[in-house]
C-alpha cells in the first residue's frame, strides 16, 4: 500500500512534532510513508472565512500532489473533513467537472489519523506506552463531519500505562472556530473559559485531541493561565513508547 | 428598526451578553435542560432519520412547487370562507392588518405567538394606530410587560428566571396580589387570571401558523399553554399573518411534522394544544396574510434556500455554544442562533446583517439536530462568500489573497513556513497589533519551531 502523509500547514509550520510522531505510529505498524513536498494546505480557511473561489487553487494542488496513492493520512479531523465535504464542491462551483471528479476519488482514499489506523490498517493497540493521565478532547469535525466515534478512545485506551478519564461535556465546540477565534475573539474566549474548566477539573495531566488546531486554541488557553495541563495530539501519545517517556 | 437586523455587529452585542454573569447562568441552565429533553425524546424514535428525510423532502417540495400550491392554499380557503390577502414585505402586511383591525372599529387585540408577526414588528404598527396588541402566550406576556424583546424563537423569555419574572409582574400587571412569590404555579396563576379577562373581553385575534394544508386549506397553530385554542375560537375576527414557506402539501403531510416538531422543540412526545382550522366558522371572519418578506429572494439562491424548510423548532438554538453564551438579543433579529444566522442575512439581504454568517464555530451541532436537516453549517460559509463580495478591497481580502498566492505554489509555501522563524521572537509578548490581538487576549500564540516539518523530513 502506497501511503502518503498530508501533515496540514499548521502542523508543516508550527508542530512538526505532530508530524513526525504521525510518522513514526505508521512507520512502527510496517507502513512505509511519503511525504510529498509538493503539499501545502487544504485551503479550509480560506472557503471559511468566505473567500471560496482562492481556495480552488489548493483544491487543485491536493488533488495533483496526492495523485496516484493508495491512501492519505490526515492528523486533523477538520482538514481531512474539508478535504472530504469541501473540495469536490469547490470545483464543481468553479465549473471545473474533472477536478471535481478527481477531488470526490482522493477523499475517499484520504483517512484522518484515527481512521487509517482503526479502519483501513485494523488496529487499536499501536504498541505506546504512555504512563499518564489523559482527557480527550473529540474535535467537531473528527466528530461531526467525519464520524469517527469512539476509534481515538479505541487507540487511546489500548496504550500501556494511560489513564483515560472522561471529559466533562466533551462533545461542546472549544471555541477554535479557524478565523472564528479572532473575529469573535470573546464569544471564542467563553466557549474556551467552559472547554478549559471542564478540562482541569479532570485533574488530568494531558489534553489530548485529534486536531492540532483546537489543541493550539486550548493549549494556548491553558498556557495563559499556567494551569499546569499539557495538551498534546493524539499522534504524539501513539507514538510515546518505553524508550521515548522519560 | 428593522426587527430583521439591529445595525449593531454580533460581536459587539455578543460582548455585552458575556459579561452578564445572570444572563449566561439562566441561558446555560435552560440550554441544556431542553438539550437533555430533546435527546432523550429523539432517541426513543426509531425512525427519527428517515423522519427527519421525509420532512426535508415534503418541505423541498412545498419550496420547489411554492407558486401552484400557494394557489391551491388561497383557493381552498377562500371557498370555504375566508379571505387572502398577499403582502410583499412588512409595511404591506402592517398595513394589510392594521386596516382588518380598524374595520372591526376593536382598539385591543389578542395575540398568539407568532414569529411572523415579531418580524415584520406588528405590534409596534399597530400601536403606531392606536391599537393595543396583547401577547397571551406566557412568555411572551413576560417580554411583553418587561418592555423587553424575545430572545429566543420558542422559550423568548429564557433570558429571564423565575424572580424576575415575579418583579416584572409586581410592576407591569395590573390587580396583580402583591404578596405574589416567585414559584412557577403562582407565577403561571396570575398570567392565567390577567389573561383571561382579556380573552373573555377580545373581539379580534391574530395569530402566525405552524403549518398550512395546501390540498384543504387548513391552518394548524402548535402551543403548550392553551392561550391559542382561546385567541382562535373566541374572538369574532381572526387574523393569521404567515410566511409562504409554512404550507405543506396534504393533509397526510402533518403526520411526519407533527411528530418531527414537538420533539425538537419542547422535549415532548406529543404537543399539548395542536390548533387546526378550515375557512371561517359561521359568524366570525378569517384572513389570512401571506407573508413574502425576502422568503422569495432567499428561494432565489440554490444554496441558501433550504433554510425555508425550517420550522421554528429551535433545536440548533439549544445545542448551539454561541447562542447558550451570548443569548438570542446579540443576533439583533427576530430570529437568533444558528437557523437566524442563516435565514436573517438572506431575508434581508445579506449586507443588511454582514455579521451574522460569522457567528459560529461552524462546530456543526445545529445540522445534526434540525429536524428538517438543513445544513446551516455549509450555508453560512456559503453566506460568508456572500458578504465578501458586498465589500470589495479590504485588508483581509488582500491577506488572503497573500495566502493563497504562497500556497499555490509548493516552493514559495516552503519559505513562508521557513519565515515563520520570525514569530519566535515575540515569544511571550502580549500587546501586538490586531488581528493577532485578538487573539492574544486570552490565548498564548503557538511558539514556532526552529525546523518546520518538511525541513526535517528532507533532512531526515
Amino acid at each position: 500500500m502506497k501511503v502518503a502523509l498530508f501533515t496540514t500547514c499548521l502542523v508543516d509550520g508550527l508542530f512538526p512534532d505532530v508530524g513526525k510522531a504521525t510518522i513514526a505510529v505508521l512507520e512502527r505498524l510496517g507502513c512505509a510513508v511519503e511525504f510529498p513536498l509538493a503539499q501545502t494546505c487544504c485551503g479550509q480557511m480560506h472557503v471559511n472565512t468566505g473567500y471560496p473561489r482562492e481556495a480552488v487553487p489548493l483544491v487543485r494542488n491536493y488533488v495533483e500532489t496526492f495523485a496516484g496513492y493508495d491512501a492519505v493520512v490526515v492528523p486533523s479531523g477538520s482538514c481531512a473533513g474539508a478535504i472530504r465535504h469541501q473540495h469536490a464542491d469547490l470545483a464543481e462551483q468553479a465549473g471545473d467537472a474533472r477536478l471535481a471528479e478527481a477531488a470526490r476519488e482522493r477523499a475517499t482514499r484520504t483517512f484522518e489519523l484515527s481512521e487509517f489506523l482503526v479502519d483501513v490498517l485494523g488496529v487499536t493497540d499501536v504498541g505506546a506506552y504512555f504512563p499518564h493521565r489523559v482527557t480527550y478532547h473529540p474535535t467537531c469535525h473528527s466528530l461531526r463531519l467525519l464520524r469517527v466515534g469512539d476509534r481515538p478512545l479505541q487507540l487511546l485506551q489500548a496504550v500501556r500505562g494511560l489513564e483515560l478519564v472522561a471529559l466533562p461535556d466533551a462533545e461542546s465546540c472549544c471555541g477554535f472556530g479557524g478565523t472564528f477565534a479572532v473575529k469573535n475573539a470573546d464569544v471564542s474566549t467563553a466557549m474556551l473559559a467552559d472547554k478549559m474548566r471542564n478540562v482541569l477539573t479532570t485533574q488530568a495531566g494531558v489534553c489530548a485531541a485529534g486536531d492540532a488546531s483546537c489543541l493550539m486554541h486550548i493549549g494556548g488557553g491553558l498556557t495563559r493561565l499556567h494551569a499546569g495541563t499539557r495538551t498534546m495530539h493524539l499522534a504524539e501519545i501513539l507514538a510515546s513508547t518505553a524508550a521515548s517517556t522519560e | 428598526m428593522n426587527p430583521l437586523s439591529s445595525g449593531r455587529p454580533f460581536p459587539d452585542a455578543a460582548r455585552d451578553a458575556l459579561d452578564n454573569a445572570q444572563l449566561r447562568h439562566n441561558l446555560g441552565a435552560a440550554t441544556a435542560t431542553i438539550r437533555t429533553k430533546r435527546a432523550a425524546v429523539v432517541g426513543e424514535v426509531p425512525d427519527w432519520q428517515q423522519l427527519r428525510a421525509a420532512g426535508a423532502a415534503i418541505k423541498d417540495d412545498v419550496l420547489a412547487n411554492l407558486d401552484s400550491y400557494l394557489l391551491q392554499l388561497e383557493e381552498q380557503v377562500t371557498g370555504r370562507g375566508g379571505s387572502v390577502h398577499w403582502a410583499r414585505d412588512a409595511a404591506e402586511a402592517n398595513a394589510i392588518v392594521t386596516s382588518l383591525v380598524q374595520r372591526t372599529e376593536s382598539t385591543e387585540v389578542v395575540k398568539v405567538k407568532s414569529m411572523a408577526t415579531q418580524e415584520i414588528g406588528l405590534n409596534e404598527a399597530l400601536e403606531a394606530s392606536g391599537i393595543t396588541a396583547i401577547e397571551t402566550d406566557l412568555a411572551e406576556l413576560i417580554v411583553q410587560l418587561g418592555n423587553d424583546k424575545p430572545s429566543h424563537i420558542l422559550v423568548p423569555a429564557i433570558h429571564r428566571n423565575r424572580a424576575e419574572i415575579r418583579e416584572i409582574f409586581l410592576r407591569e400587571m395590573p390587580a396583580v396580589d402583591p404578596s405574589l412569590t416567585d414559584e412557577p404555579r403562582a407565577l403561571a396563576e396570575a398570567a392565567r387570571r390577567h389573561l383571561r379577562a382579556k380573552f373573555l373581553a377580545a373581539q379580534v385575534a391574530i395569530s402566525g401558523a405552524n403549518f398550512a394544508v395546501a390540498e384543504t386549506g387548513t391552518l394548524a397553530v402548535v402551543e403548550s399553554e392553551g392561550n391559542g385554542r382561546m385567541c382562535l375560537t373566541l374572538p369574532r375576527t381572526l387574523i393569521t399573518v404567515m410566511g409562504i414557506e409554512k404550507l405543506v402539501p396534504t393533509w397526510r403531510d402533518l403526520e411526519v411534522f407533527l411528530q418531527l416538531l414537538p420533539r425538537s422543540s419542547t422535549g415532548e412526545r406529543m404537543n399539548p394544544y395542536t390548533s387546526m382550522w378550515t375557512g371561517a366558522t359561521e359568524g366570525q371572519e378569517f384572513h389570512l396574510v401571506l407573508l413574502d418578506n425576502g422568503r422569495t429572494a432567499t428561494l432565489g439562491d440554490p444554496r441558501g434556500r433550504s433554510a425555508l424548510r425550517c420550522i421554528r423548532c429551535s433545536a440548533c438554538l439549544n445545542v448551539c455554544p454561541v447562542y447558550e453564551r451570548t443569548g438570542g438579543h446579540a443576533y439583533g433579529s427576530t430570529y437568533p442562533g444558528p437557523i437566524g444566522a442563516v435565514l436573517s442575512p438572506q431575508l434581508t439581504g445579506v449586507a443588511a446583517n454582514k455579521t451574522l454568517p460569522f457567528a459560529s464555530s461552524l462546530c456543526g451541532a445545529c445540522y445534526d439536530v434540525c429536524p428538517v436537516a438543513i445544513d446551516i453549517p455549509t450555508m453560512l460559509v456559503h453566506l460568508r462568500g456572500r458578504v465578501v463580495d458586498t465589500k470589495g478591497r479590504t485588508p483581509e481580502r488582500a491577506a488572503m489573497r497573500a495566502a493563497a498566492w504562497t500556497m499555490r505554489s509548493p516552493a514559495r509555501w516552503t519559505r513562508a513556513l521557513r519565515a515563520l522563524r520570525v514569530v519566535r521572537l515575540l515569544r511571550g509578548r502580549r500587546a501586538l497589533p490586531p488581528p493577532a490581538s485578538a487573539w492574544t487576549r486570552s490565548r498564548e500564540l503557538p511558539v514556532p519551531p526552529k525546523q518546520t516539518f518538511r525541513d526535517w523530513w528532507t533532512s531526515r
